[in-house]
């Protein structure tokens, strides 16, 4: 029977193979995606509840386990109401716009050595180009709403998404200089031999200004004005319902793990492990456990969205005038100053890159 | 060239931050107001009409319904216009109950206030913060009147009835097992007063844990400083009252100028700010916090050392005890007037005020003698610090809008009335 498959499987020409094996993956990735930004919303709500003194979901499934299962059906089986005097085809296109960029954006990120979908040597440069497009699904989805709250919110993405971009490419320029390459494998693994090697040592100032460009790229707290609820109600997706608002709702999620993924991937070493080189990678049985692997990724990932879920129940929202002041007078010279820093000590030959 | 023109938002009534049913009709150039028109009226259920055809003691309960996030204040102001036109006093006992309850009602009202104007600036953890100590208070509330929010405790010449030597308590079921009802009941073996006292002491940290959330906050401080900005001057001609006329500078506390109830025998202070903006008035508040704390305490004391009589014993005006009307027949006619036909107020007419947690709440009874008003006229802060929005917004932007809703701290309860 398995040898009768094989064979099948090699009769098969190779542009076939190549293609399924390809989709195979896109699967592999998606599909656990999808059910971590189910679950990411559940932990949301769970450590907000308790950072807020209450209980959060409970009652679906054993401890509200299946809240997020709960949600997801109670989605699809909304009406996707389309407002009269709106845009009928780029109101529903606009969610797919939002989506599709979150989701492609994961076909280049390595989820341990050798682990990745596209193994592209301008990695870094597709992510930003594609994490970029993001905002035209948000523009679209306030425009073609046709309602005055949408539109605002649109204007105000548009302006934020815009300059936070060039603050975070400049921090992104640092992590070029300092590990040679747009491959994001290769810029983890010049990260490589233990936890002092880690990018976020030399490279502090950027990280801060990263992570926090990326907070305010995936519109969350405290940089959420484009769904400010108790201002413009919710914003650009104000008009949407059942399944076209739950797109919305999973590329920003997506979009999250995505910049704690990039977080991790280009300041913290990616998958590798911070007891790297030590004795506890030698301990029989659970040495395995302490030594680089996909594990330690998913860790990194999981306390840059605590981070998002811990700004959210802390800080008040921004005024979005403040939030252009913050990217261009403050985040943009840092990451020049810095920058400018780390020049003069690739120029001198100083470590950590002699 | 197409003209450029502003466009006006309709902001409400199903607004989140509309604070109920206020709608603002914003003419906005971009995000800037150039114009804020606020519509009132959809929460206007006629208590002033209703208050003409009832005897005067039905009205209370609709005076609970005025201002619903500081009930036994707006009964208090009512109360005191009867008195005054009858010409009586409760027994001091009532007295410093009601300085106790309506300071009791003022923290209440202000930690609603600081939990709604926190989510409106998007702090939302401040909001359930709030709602867990006023869940105490509630249960304060609970215990003296039955009702958690429309109490209806205070009566013409006295309260309701004595301060119960009991809290209730919780009981085991499904989802509190014995440890966590011993847990929930530990404060509550005593009686209201060691409950109350329980409360004022841990009270002044609760509002420590706020401060450290938003007083320094940089965010809160960009959001609330210089943001809707009145004068001294202008608070006045505004007719302000109350946190938003202290918030400007003015010392003007209707507490101490025009003591009424038990209020010249406590100690307190009142905060005043300096540049009348929203941060000023937030801290103002906050103060008032601490100060109505050490209001409840300086009342729990005296109260624990004076026990006495609730209730006038002029019977024309309040009710016979209970147990005396079913064995004595003067007590049971006089029960029996003042449930039917009430009491009659001398013809003529009066204002009485109090500082409500808003500002200054008056009742303007006019009587031709009747056991009904003529005419009741009531002054609720919120209408008059509702008029100011256009001026107080005028070249802000939309969020600070919000900022403004929240820092005049309007219900509509009481402004629609």
């Amino acid at each position: 029977m398995i040898e009768s498959l094989i064979s099948f499987w090699a009769s098969l020409p190779i542009a076939l193979t190549t293609v399924i094996v390809i989709l195979l993956k896109i699967v592999a990735i998606i599909l656990p995606l999808i059910l971590a930004v189910a679950y990411t919303t559940y932990a949301e709500r769970k450590v907000i509840g308790y950072m807020q003194i209450r209980m959060g979901p409970n009652r679906v499934g054993p401890k509200g386990w299946l809240q997020p299962i709960a949600d997801v059906v109670k989605l699809m089986f909304k009406e996707v109401i389309i407002p009269e005097k709106s845009s009928r085809f780029v109101f529903l296109f606009a969610p797919i716009m939002v989506l599709a960029p979150a989701l492609v954006a994961w076909s280049v990120i390595p989820f341990a050595d050798g682990m990745v979908l596209a193994d592209v040597n301008a990695g870094l440069l597709f992510v930003l180009a594609i994490t970029s497009l993001d905002v035209f699904g948000v523009i679209l989805a306030g425009w073609a709403s046709n309602s005055k709250y949408a539109m605002l919110s649109a204007m105000r993405v548009g302006a934020q998404v815009v300059s936070y971009e060039i603050a975070m490419g400049f921090a992104l320029v640092g992590v070029l200089m300092a590990s040679n390459s747009l491959n994001l494998s290769d810029i983890v693994n010049a990260q490589a031999g233990g936890i002092d090697n880690w990018f976020i040592w030399p490279l502090f100032g950027l990280f801060l200004v990263y992570f926090i460009s990326g907070v305010a790229e995936t519109n969350r707290a405290p940089f959420d004005v484009a769904e400010g609820e108790s201002e413009i109600v919710a914003g650009f997706h104000v008009e949407y319902a059942g399944m076209a608002f739950a797109l919305f709702f999973l590329a920003e999620y997506a979009s999250m793990i995505l910049i704690s993924a990039l977080t991790s991937l280009m300041f913290l070493g990616g998958w590798l492990s911070p007891f790297e080189g030590t004795f506890l990678v030698n301990i029989p049985a659970i040495g395995a456990l302490f030594d680089s692997g996909i594990h330690w990724f998913l860790i990194k990932i999981m306390i840059f969205l605590f981070f998002y879920l811990w700004f959210r129940a802390t800080f008040p929202r921004y005024r979005y005038d403040q939030i252009m002041r913050l990217g261009w007078k403050i985040l943009i010279p840092v990451t020049i100053v810095w920058l400018f820093g780390e020049m003069v000590a690739i120029g001198l030959g100083w470590t950590p890159w002699a | 060239m197409p003209e450029i023109r502003n466009f006006t938002l309709n902001f409400g009534p199903a607004h989140p931050a509309a604070h109920g049913v206020l709608r603002l009709i914003l003419e906005m150039d971009g995000e800037v107001i150039q114009r804020a028109d606020p519509h009132i009226g959809l929460l206007h259920r006629g208590t002033e009409k209703l208050a003409e055809s009832k005897i005067y003691s039905q009205s209370i309960g609709y005076m609970d319904r005025l201002d619903y996030v500081s009930m036994m204040c707006n009964e208090h102001g009512y109360i005191l216009a009867i008195e005054k036109m009858l010409g009586i006093q409760a027994p001091i006992r009532a007295q410093y109950i009601r300085t106790m309850f309506d300071e009791v009602t003022r923290i209440l009202n202000h930690l609603l206030w600081i939990g709604a104007h926190a989510l409106d600036v998007g702090a939302m953890t401040m909001f359930l913060y709030a709602f867990r100590e006023r869940e105490d208070l509630m249960d304060v509330y609970e215990a003296v009147s039955g009702a958690r929010l429309h109490a209806s405790y205070y009566r013409v010449g006295g309260v309701y009835r004595d301060l119960p030597d009991e809290m209730p308590k919780y009981e085991q079921n499904r989802w509190n097992n014995a440890a966590d009802v011993k847990r929930l009941n530990g404060d509550r073996e005593g009686s209201l007063l060691d409950f109350l006292e329980s409360f004022t002491q841990r009270f002044p940290n609760y509002v420590d844990e706020y401060e450290t959330l938003l007083t320094d906050n940089r965010i809160w401080k960009q959001r609330l400083v210089d943001i809707g900005v009145v004068s001294p001057e202008r608070a006045k001609q505004l007719g302000f009252t109350g946190a938003m006329l202290r918030g400007s500078g003015v010392e003007w506390d209707l507490r101490k100028k025009q003591p009424y109830a038990a209020y010249d025998r406590v100690k307190f202070d009142i905060p005043i700010g300096t540049n009348g903006d929203s941060y000023d008035r937030y801290l103002v508040r906050i103060e008032e916090m601490r100060q109505s704390n050490q209001i409840i305490k300086q009342c729990i004391d005296w109260l624990r050392k004076n026990p006495g009589d609730v209730s006038l014993d002029d019977h024309k005006v309040t009710m016979p005890k209970r147990d005396s009307v079913k064995g004595d027949m003067e007590s049971l006619i006089h029960h029996f007037k003042l449930v039917t036909e009430g009491f009659c107020l001398p013809e003529g007419e009066a204002y009485a005020a109090i500082e409500h947690p808003k500002g200054e709440f008056g009742c303007y009874i006019v009587s031709d003698g009747a056991n009904k008003p003529f005419r009741l006229k009531i002054r609720a802060p919120g209408f008059a610090h509702v008029s100011a929005m256009d001026e107080m917004t005028k070249g802000h932007m939309l969020a600070d809008v919000v900022t403004i809703i929240g820092t005049q701290d309007i219900v509509f309860g009481e402004v629609d009335r």
